[in-house]
């Protein structure tokens, strides 16, 4: 293959595999635009569409694409704008009304102290979202850049990073949690998203690896190679769009189960603490009260359980686009 | 097979020294560990250095994981905070959590198999689009809301299970070991059952069909026992990720297992009880992968290690 092919999917990358699942959307209207004719003149239909343009066909198809998308969207609007359709704070409890039902202007009840369920369940969204993004961007640029340049390097250092991974792997990730965030003591997300980022690159790293390992080895990076071109030239233009797709699908189906970790880890006392507002901390506070007041448990632990589940079915969606020998 | 069982058991060697290394590290992090010794109140300097010394917390760190790594190998782990050996809270322990991950194993084993087996035979049907979005369902609920809405439901609401673990013995273990089963037992359907439908289109099977066997004995002779090879790797490395992440289910069932120890001594700065526990799940861990790679050998002839 020569210079042209390449341009175009990997536009469709720059915006997919980095924006995690969040841009699916610009990314995917990147391949709409490109769909119906080639930017260099190929002809709208005659010519093989490329992977992408072929994935975002497939999955607007896909119902189970569209109503994860919808949750997802929903989710990001409620997470920058929680008051738009909650109203008061998260942190403005009445004791006088702990554990009581649904009422004006507090659908799904009041919890063990007095909060309004829904306005904390509406806020909750932000942490989740923050958290499921953020480590999802950082576990990938950090777990793919490696994996990429281990995979394509090879020698010494594939052989100590892939022994290092091996390590990261014995460790198990709720245990690393506790023991390294119960000396954290600054309540923000930053060193939960920094440990997910810690424990989770070995995964992605070892799935770049894999993927740039078997692309090397095409004619068409042999070529690159007799051209002349660089090393960092045939990695970005010619190896990393070939390579992406297992990665920008392990990293969306990651981003679910980082929205668990940390709900997880808030719930055991290690991630956020109040007066944060997360899920996580939100069920915890609630397993007390589960005889009373089941509903201040019931409701964060539907809005975790459908977040993640959206995630996981976007994932699933683009593997299925992605992967067409799946099918 | 003998020099690969060499190799492997030398591969494991590094990864053992850096996981524990990694913890120490980790745990050293902590806190000072004298500080936990004294209670409430800060520790008087010339008593914290006293105590230092006596520790030999003063060496430096790579001499403190040196020397304990020689006393683990001796079967010395050191003594917990209150004067208990670290392995007789291993002792109290670990058959507690043995026990549970035996139970969320046989779960795993026989729903898991039994449902990917039926999907994978009717694959596309709506027996199978159901299971495949239960699955998908019990996936995307962590371990913990499973857990709890369990302990509503049937502790508390209908009364059929005691909503906390008092002895730890098997009865009392089935919905615990249920919960932690939850998510691996779901990856167990959805495996076999791919499997399943990618193997009944071989010849193998075909040939099977051809001369005559009854569907049953096609199936569970010749179709299931080439599928099952990449399920039995997975429950066998999934056996040492349920030992090392029952800290959720021991918690909410109030199971005091492993995971309780652990959370205890994380939450009190028991640095010998914390490396202590680590070190053997990642042994457990590490020994469980290596038992999975030669079972490899043996389920499929076509594997054969030099």
């Amino acid at each position: 293959m020569p210079e042209q092919p390449p341009y175009e999917p990997e536009r469709a990358i720059a915006g997919t595999g980095m924006g995690g699942a969040m841009d699916l959307g610009a990314s995917e209207a990147a391949g709409l635009e490109k769909a119906p004719g080639g930017p260099d003149g190929t002809g709208p239909r005659d010519k093989a569409r490329s992977l992408w343009s072929d994935a975002w066909r497939d999955l607007r198809r896909n119902p189970v694409f569209l109503a994860s998308a919808l949750v997802i969207l929903f989710l990001v609007f409620v997470s920058l704008w929680p008051s738009a359709i909650a109203s008061g704070s998260p942190l403005s409890c009445d004791l006088a009304k702990a554990q009581d039902g649904s009422g004006p202007g507090a659908p799904f009840g009041y919890d063990g102290q007095g909060c309004n369920v829904y306005t904390r369940t509406v806020y909750g969204a932000r942490t989740s979202v923050t958290v499921g993004v953020c480590a999802t961007l950082g576990v990938a640029l950090f777990g793919s850049v490696l994996g990429a340049l281990a995979g394509y390097f090879g020698g010494v250092w594939d052989s100590v990073l892939s022994r290092l991974t091996d390590v990261f792997f014995a460790i198990p990730v709720v245990l690393g949690g506790l023991v390294l965030l119960s000396v954290v003591t600054s309540n923000t997300v930053w060193p939960v998203i920094g440990f997910m980022v810690l424990l989770g690159w070995p995964q992605l790293s070892r799935i770049a690896r894999g993927s740039v390992i078997t692309a090397k080895h095409h004619d068409y990076v042999q070529a690159a190679r007799a051209l002349g071109a660089s090393d960092s030239r045939i990695l970005l233009r010619h190896i990393a769009p070939n390579a992406v797709a297992p990665v920008i699908v392990v990293a969306t189906i990651a981003l679910g189960t980082y929205i668990a970790l940390e709900a997880t880890l808030s719930y055991l006392g290690v991630g956020l603490k109040p007066p944060s507002v997360s899920w996580g901390i939100d069920i915890s506070a609630a397993s007390p009260y589960i005889r009373n007041a089941p509903h201040a448990l019931l409701w964060p632990s539907g809005a975790l359980a459908v977040t993640v589940l959206a995630f996981i079915m976007l994932g699933d969606a683009v593997r299925d686009a992605l992967d067409p020998k799946l099918r | 097979m003998g020099r690969y069982v060499v190799r492997r058991l030398l591969q494991m060697i590094p990864v053992f020294v850096g996981a524990t290394l990694l913890i120490f590290l980790m745990v050293n992090v902590m806190g000072d560990p004298v500080a936990g010794l004294c209670g409430e109140r800060a520790c008087d300097p010339a008593t914290a250095a006293q105590l230092k010394k006596e520790f030999g917390l003063d060496k430096p760190l790579w001499q403190q994981y040196l020397t304990y790594m020689g006393n683990v190998f001796t079967g010395d782990f050191g003594t917990a905070f209150n004067g208990q050996p670290v392995t007789e809270l291993m002792g109290s322990a670990f058959p507690v959590t043995i026990r549970l991950t035996i139970v969320a194993v046989l779960f795993e084993i026989v729903i898991g198999i039994t449902l990917g087996v039926l999907t994978g035979l009717r694959r596309g049907r709506p027996v199978d689009t159901g299971v495949l979005l239960a699955t998908l369902v019990v996936i995307s609920v962590p371990t913990f809301v499973t857990g709890l809405l369990l302990q509503l439901l049937l502790g508390i609401r209908w009364g059929w299970i005691r909503p906390s673990v008092r002895t730890g013995s098997f009865d009392e273990l089935i919905v615990p070991g249920l919960v932690l089963a939850s998510v691996s037992l779901a990856y167990v359907t959805r495996l076999t059952r791919t499997s399943i439908a990618e193997n009944r289109r071989s010849d193998y099977v075909r040939t099977a069909v051809a001369k005559g066997l009854p569907h049953r004995r096609v199936v569970t002779r010749h179709l299931l026992r080439n599928s099952l090879i990449p399920v039995v790797t997975f429950i066998g490395t999934d056996i040492g990720a349920l030992m090392g992440g029952a800290i959720v289910t021991e918690r909410i069932f109030n199971i005091h297992g492993v995971g309780y120890q652990l959370y205890q001594g994380i939450l009190r700065q028991n640095t010998q009880t914390v490396v202590g526990f680590v070190t053997v799940l990642v042994l457990v861990f590490l020994v469980a992968n290596l038992l999975v790679d030669l079972l490899y050998a043996v389920l499929d002839p076509r594997i054969r290690y030099a």
